[in-house]
């Protein structure tokens, strides 16, 4: 009798996780800091493909570096120097892990909130001192 | 493994809208995760209204409130009321904690309740926890030693004994391991906060003689090194310890070992 009870119940469900879970700032970074690893393998492929390209020949180099100056190819490399830069910060906060530092309440917090601004500043940066060197590369 | 969405069984419906109580003029609105395993119906969000003059000030306090004066089927569990037993963790305004010592005045707004996070649930807000037991009782957390037992007690010093610290106060109440999304995707085979905090606790005891083996068992690229700092677990332990802290002194101890 018992038995048959149990049987007629349906399979327990999964309480839900994602969907209901407060979005907090080291869990964020931690899920950006994945995001920009995975950016990170498709950037490389533009490495690799301007190194081709250079080795190819004059043409060739010269089609990358077209597209490289189009709107479309200035943001991706603009994203692609914030992924990575906003990776090896993190990269740099996980090794003071690593170390056994870091992981005090306020600690963890100023160390995200110093990556976010780092990563960003440094793109910013780093980019505005290029425009400066090139000056005349529009 | 990864899967961000619920499965078909357990998405959440619109759930019954409970009558106010009348001549209340300070009302709190509840949002409650119910799941009935007898009526074959998908989980569902009731909304209860609680007379906080007629409450006292915790989240516990209301939800006992309505089982006794609008709900007697509302399920969860409950048992110390004063956050040493552990019974009462829930998700509640979208962290992990004790229903019992969260004040409802923490709380802006509707407030919303649901079972620990991706466990199967077996009622309304009881999660089923074997596999979280399981996993504790795989640490093997009690003393282990070779050498001949002493005639009184084995000793330790004051320092010693302070290594146990921010470890011995851990209730098991799975507020942190259920908060950790890399605990989500692999519970099967990553052990999880709560199993690993406990697991430093008998690495770091200074009378126990079977470091080597522990550390050895956690040697491995699920059960300890799925802990990818997240710090959720951190955030959401209602004792104040730090989990995260106890895994990276693990890692630690693992490195300086082979050197």
């Amino acid at each position: 009798m018992a038995e048959a009870e149990t049987s007629r119940r349906r399979e327990r469900p999964l309480s839900p996780h994602l969907q209901i879970y407060r979005p907090m700032l080291t869990m964020m970074m931690s899920i950006v800091h994945r995001l920009t690893g995975a950016a990170l393998f498709f950037g490389m492929l533009l490495v690799v493909w301007w190194l081709i390209a250079a080795a190819t020949g004059p043409n060739a180099y010269a089609n990358v570096q077209w597209f490289m100056q189009t709107l479309v190819g200035r943001l991706i490399l603009f994203g692609y120097t914030w992924a990575l830069i906003h990776h090896m910060l993190g990269g740099i906060r996980h090794l003071i892990w690593d170390l056994g530092y870091g992981f005090g309440p306020a600690e963890r917090e100023w160390m995200a909130v110093a990556n976010l601004v780092g990563s960003i500043g440094l793109t910013v940066v780093l980019w505005f001192v290029g425009y400066l060197m090139l000056g005349d590369i529009r | 493994m990864v899967q961000l969405t619920l499965p078909k069984n357990s998405k959440i419906t619109e759930g019954k809208t409970w009558k106010r109580p009348t001549g209340a003029r300070n009302v709190t609105p509840f949002r409650v995760y119910r799941w009935n395993p007898d009526d074959g119906q998908n989980p569902r969000m009731d909304t209860y209204f609680v007379d906080r003059d007629d409450c006292a000030p915790m989240v516990l306090d209301a939800l006992i409130w309505i089982k006794n004066k609008i709900d007697p089927t509302l399920t969860f569990r409950r048992s110390c009321r004063e956050g040493v037993c552990g019974s009462c963790a829930m998700n509640i305004d979208g962290t992990n904690t004790l229903a019992c010592t969260k004040g409802m005045d923490e709380i802006k707004g509707t407030i919303k309740v649901y079972p620990l996070p991706h466990q199967p649930v077996i009622k309304d807000l009881v999660p089923d926890l074997t596999n979280f037991y399981a996993q504790y009782a795989s640490i093997e957390p009690w003393l282990q030693t070779k050498t001949p037992t002493p005639e009184k007690e084995w000793r330790q010093s004051h320092e010693d004994r302070k290594k146990l610290d921010d470890h011995y106060e851990c209730i098991l109440c799975a507020c942190c391991s259920t908060s950790c999304p890399s605990y989500w995707w692999n519970s099967d085979r990553y052990l999880g906060p709560a199993a690993l905090l406990q697991a430093n606790r008998w690495i770091g005891d200074s009378r126990d003689e079977a470091t080597g083996e522990r550390l050895d068992n956690l040697e491995d690229p699920f059960r300890l090194y799925r802990c990818h700092t997240i710090m959720n677990c951190a955030k959401a332990c209602p004792k104040g310890l730090n989990p995260a802290k106890s895994i990276a002194e693990i890692k630690k101890r693992l490195v300086e070992r082979q050197v």
